[in-house]
């Protein structure tokens, strides 16, 4: 990744052909020139974003084989696969960056890298599967779809074809939670438990408030953000009230009121310490997800250094 | 509890499963057969799907869940030949399940599933193979799973490749794992009620294929006994290992708590 470094007067120039682009909402692609904290920027949320896509497999395939229906357990297995490709998408398009996949997951493991701390709750009954496709999923969706237009290129295009899949994970989730709304006093209270126990989380989902957020400005100025995490969380609670009343289900929060003025939703507020403390380490499933995930990586080691072998032997490029 | 499916009551003499009254009019000539190859589809899923979140490498998480998927699809295709397809996963109690006992030993290590994945998906795409090119109630199944078990059966050569020409260690693991799992192999050639399969080509289409890619490999084809010395018959006359029985229990343990319930 080295260069010559530019003189001044050059780097300048470039400068302002990367702002350009960007204001014209044009792409930037592996080849173009970019600042270097743009590219780090962007490292560090195609990372942070790839890490969450595989721990994320962890609290939904805690119920893979607990499925209680042969066409749920297919549903379930589907969606969790389909994070593992996320997850390769993701760090496919970090790798156009200069960052392998092998160099993302050392840091992984290490805790120099976040994953969204979402996955740091367990999942304790089936209706949390649903719970997490519906809200989980939802609130990743609406944070997503307007990554399909950030302005580097390979991370919007991976975007699309991951808000094509999301959207099915989100509808399952919600069909899922409405069968057990619908179904026995025991099918309905255990939806009922999930939704009051995921949805704070998943409004702690968008990140901390706009006042309060460490990067926010500055990738709203690249547009690899478009939208603040306030408007954002917004948009999901206004998707999400009218939803919960057709699933018969309610949201915990007392204060969840209709503002004719505004034209949306209030809701009550969140509690940041709580998140900061699942942030910092000290959520209920923080080390078990990443030991999970690590002893998976240490157990495997032996497998990739045998495809490594092989593939030196015989001349193959395939892991 | 719902009660047991009439398919599902062990009856080691019983030709043909009857269909359940209620049911849409079934193929009563296909239920045996398709009980049992409809349960080593649905058991070797499972298995697959205990590997979520922990592959060693992300392809792989991806691969496996491929084939678990795959499977699954090919379960419910027969076990809905015979039944409901949940009463049938869900509902029936141990004996009754027409697996063979391969595919229900445990994962062990990715090396143990690999050994487990080559033995079993050579052998299902020669029988589906077999059974795509007649004119039997399961010939339309057959023909469409046989290409995806190639599929199944063409990972689990390239790792067997891979692992066993490789390093040391995977050398090692690998051979282990194809020792440990030989002895359920010869269960695979033994006849199945209902199917009409010569037994002698599928045997020795096996042998000759797992004897190449083994070689290929720099691995040795297992010696030691192809079956346990055991009377009594194994998965096929509804006779299992003793971790199957763990591994039904997770399985079933939420859809039983909720008798009647629909998810
Ligand atoms: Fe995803
Ligand atoms: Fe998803």
């Amino acid at each position: 990744m080295t260069t010559i470094a530019p003189d001044a007067e050059s780097l300048a120039v470039l400068e302002a052909g990367f702002d350009a682009a960007v204001a014209a909402d044009e792409r930037i692609e592996p080849r173009d020139w970019m600042p270097d904290a743009y590219r780090a920027s962007l490292v560090r949320q195609i990372a942070q974003h790839a890490h969450s896509e595989i721990i994320g497999m962890q609290p939904e395939a805690n119920w893979i084989t607990r499925a209680p229906s042969l066409r749920r357990k297919a549903i379930l297995m589907a969606k969790v696969q389909d994070e593992a490709g996320h997850g390769l998408y993701l760090y496919s398009a970090a790798e156009t960056l200069g960052v392998g996949r092998d160099e993302l997951l050392g840091k992984l493991h290490s805790g120099r890298q976040k994953y969204s701390s979402i996955f740091n709750y367990p999942t304790l009954t089936w209706a949390d599967v649903g719970a997490i496709g519906w809200l989980v999923d939802g609130a990743a969706i609406t944070n997503q779809v307007p990554l399909c237009r950030c302005s580097y290129g390979p991370y919007a295009r991976a975007m699309v074809r991951v808000c094509k899949e999301e959207s099915f994970h989100q509808r399952q989730g919600y069909e899922l939670l409405l069968a057990l709304s619908r179904g026995t006093d025991a099918q309905h209270a255990m939806a009922q438990d999930a939704v009051d126990r995921w949805w704070w989380p998943s409004l702690m989902m968008f990140g901390p408030p706009d006042d309060e957020s460490a990067h926010s400005a500055r990738s709203m100025a690249w547009k690899i953000k478009r939208h603040s995490n306030d408007e954002l969380r917004q948009r999901f609670v206004d998707i999400c009230v009218p939803q919960a009343e057709s699933l018969g289900l309610t949201l915990p929060d007392p204060d969840l009121t209709w503002d004719e003025q505004r034209g949306h939703w209030n809701f009550g507020p969140i509690d940041w310490d709580e998140f900061r403390e699942v942030l910092k380490g000290n959520g209920p499933c923080n080390e078990q997800r990443i030991n999970q995930r690590r002893r998976a990586h240490e157990d495997g080691a032996w497998v990739r250094d045998a495809a490594a072998a092989y593939a030196a032997k015989h001349g193959e490029g395939n892991r | 509890m719902k009660p047991a499916p009439t398919a599902a009551t062990p009856a080691a003499t019983s030709t043909a499963a009857p269909a359940p009254a209620g049911s849409p009019a079934r193929d009563v000539a296909a239920a045996a057969p398709a009980l049992a190859l409809g349960d080593d589809a649905l058991v070797l899923s499972h298995r697959l799907g205990e590997w979520a979140g922990h592959a060693p490498v992300l392809e792989e998480e991806v691969a496996l869940a491929n084939i678990a998927l795959d499977l699954l699809g090919q379960a419910r295709v027969l076990l809905s030949l015979v039944g409901d397809e949940d009463e049938l996963a869900y509902l029936r109690e141990e004996r009754s399940f027409r697996n063979c006992q391969l595919v229900e030993q445990p994962n062990g290590d990715f090396a143990h599933t690999i050994a487990r994945q080559l033995y079993f998906s050579t052998y299902q795409e020669l029988l589906y193979g077999q059974l795509a090119v007649g004119d039997g109630p399961l010939a339309p199944l057959a023909a469409k799973a046989v290409k995806e078990v190639a599929y199944h059966r063409d990972h689990a050569e390239q790792w067997t490749l891979r692992l066993g020409d490789g390093t040391q260690e995977s050398h090692e693991r690998i051979q282990r794992g194809l020792d440990a799992l030989w002895r359920f192999t010869g269960e695979l050639f033994e006849p199945v009620t209902g199917l009409d399969l010569d037994l002698t080509a599928l045997h020795d289409d096996w042998i000759t294929r797992i004897a190449s890619v083994l070689t290929r490999a720099t691995l040795t084809v297992p010696q030691g006994a192809s079956r346990g010395a055991w009377t009594a018959g194994a998965g096929r006359q509804g006779l299992h290992t003793e971790s199957f029985g763990r591994m039904l229990a997770e399985m079933q343990h939420l859809h039983r708590s909720h008798p009647g319930a629909t998810w």
